[in-house]
């Protein structure tokens, strides 16, 4: 049993939690839409990895970090202490009941937690294959020990791999490099790259190393060498300088997860990234879609003016970002017509990839794209698992 | 129009609420000071169960005659529900949505008759 605390000193008594009941309405949508029908691939959702952090710490190799880790959330069980970030209001003051509920829901069927639960979720949703990312480690580019982000990315990298993608093969990842050591991150590719369940890699956006440095373009060579893509997962930053003159984790939330992939895109096209690397295929993950037309119009306007500045460009910024992936969620979807111009924009029918998130707070079900009254039944199904297979040359399994 | 048996009163008490089925209808009907409320249990968002969330005041800001902000409080009558899927929040006594009140669910009568309370569903 659970007390949530309510307004007015009142609480709120829940016995019990369970995805698959919390997603009925889910499951309803997705027999109404016989999603049953055609695949659909989650490019991005996510685990609570705290809750297994005991585990991972297992597969730190440094043991003085180890036990500095095993000491530090033995004191407060949350990895306080280790993991950068902190303060944040994901779950609105429990509004969202999933967040305080989550630790009472029962996983039987001796599985992994994280996979008894994850699949609990993707069946209720209709989903056939999802890309796992972490929670908290989503800030860990923002540690200031490197040393830090490698070891314990490392660990979680082994941890996932042996103890999650192995048993499960519709759990898949694309996992973390710590890309604040360009030389970890490149030895990270070429030890895990052909993992099972390893989809590519991903970069944690909330952090302060420019994409376009010398350092990372032998990892950029690598991963265009064996197909994998690169993802850059959004993140808020609430200690930076600017978002700190945010009062409101809404304010925060909505400038923040689309501030770090503004930067990192903008560098990505001024120093002829698509140019160096033109078949590495580059994701952009959890800034939603509204950003992109601010994007393509800013940029095409100044290249005009000044492409003596990024010399490497043989096309405008806009076009190049039509070669470029994007995962849908959290979709902005409050002006259908502004959507159905955005999805024009970036080209939707062939490099927009459904994502849910869930579970976070603004998750997206696959109603989102599919009741969308502007796009063909071809384009529904592209979006929502047809584009990821292509670019993850996905088989689904039996 | 069928009428839904929700509860016993003596066992509903003021602040809960109930989830019964009417069909492929789910209505969420709510006891709030003395008087009943009954929604339709789909939110206008995604789909999610509205009516199932938590019961929350409404939050406001504190505004001093100078203009300068002061603190926050719940306010003492405005009652909202919580849909738990993203907290899309509705004003209990009206089902509209708190955001933006053009956006309403779709509401039902409730009854009493002896020691029941129904819902009017259709
Ligand atoms: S479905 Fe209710 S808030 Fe999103």
């Amino acid at each position: 049993m659970l007390e949530l605390p309510l307004s007015d000193f009142r609480k709120m008594a829940v016995e019990e939690f369970d995805t698959t009941k919390l997603l009925a309405h889910a499951s309803r949508q997705a027999e109404e839409r016989s999603y049953k029908n055609f695949p659909i691939i989650d490019v991005d959702s996510h685990h609570y990895e705290l809750e297994s952090f005991h585990e991972i710490l297992e597969y730190m190799e440094d043991p003085v970090l180890q036990q500095l880790a095993m000491s530090a959330s033995q004191a407060t069980s949350k990895g306080n202490g280790v993991m950068p970030g902190g303060v944040g209001y994901q779950d609105m003051g429990g509004r969202v009941t999933r967040y305080p509920l989550r630790k009472i829901e029962k996983a039987e069927g001796g599985k992994h937690r994280d996979i008894t639960l994850t699949k609990r979720w993707m069946d209720a949703m209709g989903i056939d294959l999802a890309v796992m990312f972490p929670s908290p480690m989503l800030q860990l580019g923002l540690h200031p020990q490197v040393e830090v982000e490698v070891a314990l990315s490392r660990a979680y990298n082994r941890w996932l791999v042996e103890r999650v993608l192995s048993h499960e093969p519709r759990i898949r990842s694309m996992l973390y490099l710590p890309f604040n050591d360009p030389e970890a991150s490149y030895k990270m590719v070429q030890e895990f790259g052909t993992a099972k369940g390893v989809n590519g890699f991903m970069v944690t956006s909330a952090r302060h190393r420019p994409v376009h440095h010398n350092a990372y373009m032998k990892t950029y060579a690598l991963l265009e060498e064996m197909n994998l893509p690169l993802a850059f997962h959004a993140g808020y930053n609430w200690n930076d300088q600017a978002m700190g003159m945010m009062n409101k984790f809404i304010s925060v939330h909505a400038i923040g997860f689309v501030f770090f992939n503004m930067v990192h895109i903008t560098n990505w096209l001024m120093n002829g990234m698509p140019e160096r690397f033109p078949k590495l295929k580059v994701l952009w993950i959890e800034s939603g879609l509204a950003w992109l037309p601010f994007m393509m119009q800013r940029l095409d306007n100044e290249y005009m003016m000044r492409s003596s500045e990024a010399p490497m460009l043989k096309r405008l910024p806009s076009e190049y970002m039509r070669d470029m992936f994007y995962s849908s969620q959290p979709m902005e979807m409050t002006d259908m017509g502004a959507l159905e111009t955005t999805f024009r924009m970036i080209k939707a029918d062939t490099q927009l990839l459904y994502s849910s998130d869930y579970p976070h707070w603004d998750f997206d079900l696959p109603s989102t794209i599919y009741d969308l009254p502007f796009l063909s039944e071809e384009a529904k199904r592209n979006i929502l698992g047809g584009n990821a297979m292509r670019v993850f040359n996905l088989t689904l399994p039996a | 129009m069928p009428e839904i048996h929700v509860a016993k009163i003596a066992q509903f008490p003021d602040g809960e609420r109930r989830i019964v089925r009417a069909g492929d209808t789910e209505i969420g009907v709510f006891h709030w000071q003395g008087r009943y409320y009954a929604y339709e249990n789909l939110c206008v968002h995604q789909g999610g169960p509205a009516c199932e969330g938590v019961i929350m005041h409404k939050v406001e800001d504190v505004i001093a005659a100078d203009k300068t902000w002061s603190g926050q409080k719940f306010s003492k009558d405005e009652i909202h529900f919580v849909c738990p899927w993203h907290g899309y929040e509705y004003d209990l006594k009206t089902g509209e949505c708190a955001a933006d009140r053009k956006l309403k669910l779709k509401s039902f009568e409730v009854v009493k008759r002896g020691e029941d309370v129904y819902v009017v569903a259709g």
